[in-house]
C-alpha cells in the first residue's frame, strides 16, 4: 500500500479542475481588491482594525472555506459514479482516504490565504514574519472543523445539490463569522456569534494589532466544533460503506 | 498467497439472507468455492447475483448468514490484498488518465502486478494516456478489468463484466481470464449469458429469485439441459403406462396431450410408436442450455422485475426437486 501515490493522484485530481480552482482563489482575492481602495480613508477602523487588515482577514477566511469544501463535490460525483465503492473492494484504508481529503483542502485553502496576505501589504498591511506566520497558522487550525464538514456533506448530499449546499454553508458561517463586517458586534448576539468558528476566523487578524491570538473562548470554540464534526462524519461515513 | 491442504475454500457463503424493504433478494444462499475454481453465478435480472457478490464483498451487510473469503472476513480478506473485484456498474473517475486509475488502483495492493504489464494484457496500453473519462462502454469496461486484476489478487470477482462490451471484445476479455485463471486464481463470475458460463466456468451455480436452483459442473447443467421431451396426443393411457416405456423417465398429461420426459428420447419415440400406434401429433423438443435456464428460473412466465420474493415459482421450485442441488 502506497500512500503517497494516491496523495499525489488525490491532489491531481483537484489541481487538474483549474476552472474550479481559478474562480476558488480570484474570488475573495477580487473581492477585496474592489473594495479595499473606497473604504480604506473612509473607515479607517474596523472593530478596532484598520479596514484593510480586517478585510483581508474576512476576505482570507471566506476564500478558505470556500476552498476547504473543494473535495465535497468530488466526494459526492465518486459516490454517484461508482468510483466510491470500486475504492471500496481494494485494500485502501479509511485513514488513508480521509487523510488525503485533508490534505488536499488545506492545500486549496493554504494559496487562497496567501494571496490575500500578498494583497494586504499592497495596501499597507504590515507586521512582522512572526506574526504573519501565526495569523495564517491561526486561519487554518480554524479551517479544521469545516474541512471535516466538507467530507461529511460530500458523503451525505448529492452531487447535483452540492452548489447550493456548499453556497450556502459557506455564506451563511462567513456573513455571521464576520467576513463581510462585524455586523453583530454587542450584546447578546455577539455571544451567539462568538461560538460559531467562522467568528474566530475572521479573527484571527487581531494577532497583527498585538492581540495574543485567539482567546480561550477561540480555541474552545473551534476544538468542540472539531469533535461535534468528527462524530457526525464518522456514522455519515460509515453508513455510506454499507450502502449497497 | 497458496494455502496447504485443507486450506479454507477461496469463498464460503452460509445461510446468505438479504431483502431490500420487503422484496427478498437473496433467499438462503449456501455456496462454498474452492480456492482455484472458476464458478459463473448464472441467472437472469433480479436472480439476486449482484445481491449475493456485494454481500459476498462486503458493500452490504446481509440480515442473516456469513461470508468468508480464505477463511477470513470479506473486509480482513479486502484489506489484505487477496481481493480483486469489477463491480456491475461504476464510471471512471474524472480527472485521471487511463494509465493512470490503473497506477492508482495497484498502489492500494501489497504487491501489484507491474502496471505495464497488465495494461498490455487486457489490451488497455492501446489507449492508456487518453482521460479515463473519454471512453466507450467497451474500453471502459477493459480498464476496471485491468484494474481488478493489476492488485494480483487471489479471489477476482466479476459482476457482468462483459455487459457492455462487444462480441469481438468478449472474445479478448475470456482469452485473457483464460490466462489468469490458468495461474490458479479464485474466479467467481455473474452473467446472464449461457455461453459465457458454459465455455469458462468449472463450475454453473444457477440463481432464480434468491436461491440457488442448480448447482454442478458446466457439463452435468448441460445434462440437465440434455434432457430432451416428446409430445404426443394420446387419450385414455395412463401416465403410470408410458413412464415404463425404454428411455423415459417420467411422463405427465396435460387433457388428450402426454408430455414424457427422456433420457434417450430416440428410443422413447421407437417405443411409443410401436406400442401406441394412435399416438399423434408428435414432437420432439429438445435441449439447449438456453431452454433449462428459462425452465429453470421460469424467466419469461413471470418474472415479475425487483419483486422477485412475492410471485410463486412452481417452475423453479420443480427444478430444486430435479436432484441437481449438490
Amino acid at each position: 500500500m502506497n500512500v503517497g501515490t494516491h496523495l499525489k493522484f488525490e491532489v491531481l485530481r483537484t489541481f487538474r479542475n483549474r476552472g474550479f480552482l481559478i474562480v476558488t482563489l480570484a474570488l475573495p482575492l477580487v473581492l477585496y481588491l474592489a473594495v479595499t481602495p473606497g473604504n480604506k480613508s473612509k473607515h479607517a477602523m474596523v472593530e478596532n482594525m484598520p479596514f484593510e487588515l480586517y478585510f483581508m482577514t474576512g476576505m482570507a477566511a471566506y476564500g478558505a472555506l470556500f476552498a476547504v469544501f473543494s473535495p465535497t463535490t468530488r466526494i459526492a460525483l465518486d459516490r454517484q459514479r461508482g468510483w466510491t465503492r470500486q475504492t471500496r473492494v481494494t485494500p485502501l484504508r479509511s485513514g488513508t482516504y480521509l487523510a488525503a481529503k485533508v490534505v488536499t483542502a488545506f492545500l486549496v485553502a493554504l494559496p487562497c490565504v496567501v494571496l490575500l496576505d500578498a494583497a494586504g501589504t499592497v495596501f499597507g498591511v504590515r507586521m512582522s514574519a512572526s506574526r504573519w506566520a501565526e495569523m495564517t497558522g491561526l486561519l487554518l487550525l480554524g479551517l479544521i472543523p469545516f474541512v471535516i464538514m466538507g467530507i461529511t456533506v460530500g458523503h451525505l448530499a448529492k452531487a447535483e445539490s452540492m452548489p447550493a449546499v456548499i453556497g450556502g454553508l459557506v455564506v451563511v458561517f462567513a456573513l455571521f463569522g464576520g467576513a463581510f463586517g462585524e455586523f453583530f458586534n454587542s450584546g447578546a448576539t455577539l455571544k451567539v456569534i462568538k461560538l460559531l468558528p467562522s467568528y474566530w476566523l475572521c479573527q484571527s487578524g487581531k494577532v497583527a494589532e498585538g492581540g495574543g491570538g485567539w482567546t480561550a473562548e477561540g480555541w474552545i470554540v473551534v476544538a468542540a466544533w472539531t469533535v461535534v464534526m468528527v462524530a457526525v462524519a464518522i456514522p455519515a461515513y460509515r453508513r455510506d460503506t454499507r450502502r449497497a | 498467497m497458496s494455502f496447504p491442504d485443507g486450506a479454507p475454500p477461496g469463498v464460503r457463503l452460509v445461510g446468505l439472507t438479504k431483502s431490500y424493504g420487503r422484496v427478498l433478494a437473496v433467499r438462503g444462499i449456501d455456496l462454498t468455492i474452492g480456492a482455484g475454481q472458476t464458478v459463473a453465478l448464472l441467472g437472469p435480472n433480479g436472480a439476486g447475483k449482484s445481491t449475493t457478490i456485494d454481500a459476498m464483498l462486503g458493500l452490504s451487510r446481509p440480515d442473516a448468514g456469513t461470508v468468508e473469503i480464505f477463511g477470513r472476513t470479506a473486509s480482513e480478506a479486502i484489506r489484505a490484498g487477496l481481493v480483486g473485484a469489477m463491480l456491475q456498474s461504476g464510471q471512471q473517475p474524472e480527472y485521471l488518465r487511463v494509465r493512470e486509475v490503473v497506477e492508482l488502483t495497484a498502489s492500494y495492493y501489497p504487491r501489484p502486478r507491474p502496471v505495464q504489464e497488465v495494461l498490455e494484457l487486457t489490451g488497455v496500453a492501446e489507449f492508456a494516456d487518453r482521460w479515463a473519462t473519454r471512453l466507450s462502454g467497451g474500453q471502459s469496461q477493459l480498464v476496471r478489468f485491468a484494474a481488478a486484476l493489476v492488485g494480483d489478487p487471489d479471489l477476482l470477482v466479476l459482476d457482468e463484466p462483459t455487459a457492455a462490451v462487444d462480441v469481438a471484445g468478449r472474445n479478448d476479455f475470456w482469452r485473457v481470464m483464460r490466462e489468469v485463471a490458468r495461474q490458479g486464481k479464485t474466479i467467481v463470475f455473474a452473467t446472464h449469458y449461457l455461453e459465457e458460463a458454459d465455455a469458462f466456468a468449472d463450475r454453473i451455480v444457477l440463481l432464480a429469485r434468491g436461491r440457488i436452483v442448480a448447482d454442478g459442473p458446466a457439463t452435468e447443467i448441460k445434462a440437465l439441459a440434455g434432457t430432451r421431451t416428446i409430445r404426443a396426443t394420446l387419450p385414455e393411457v395412463e401416465t403410470g403406462r408410458l413412464t415404463a416405456l425404454p428411455g423415459v423417465t417420467s411422463a405427465q398429461r396435460h387433457g388428450e396431450t402426454v408430455i414424457l420426459s427422456c433420457a434417450d428420447a430416440d428410443t422413447a419415440l421407437r417405443a411409443l410408436l410401436s406400442g401406441y400406434a394412435a399416438a399423434r401429433d408428435l414432437e420432439v423438443r429438445g435441449g439447449s442450455l438456453e431452454e433449462a435456464f428459462l425452465e429453470l428460473t421460469d424467466d419469461q412466465q413471470d418474472g415479475a422485475p425487483g419483486d422477485p420474493a412475492e410471485v410463486p415459482s412452481p417452475v423453479a421450485d420443480g427444478a430444486e426437486t430435479a436432484g441437481v442441488n449438490s
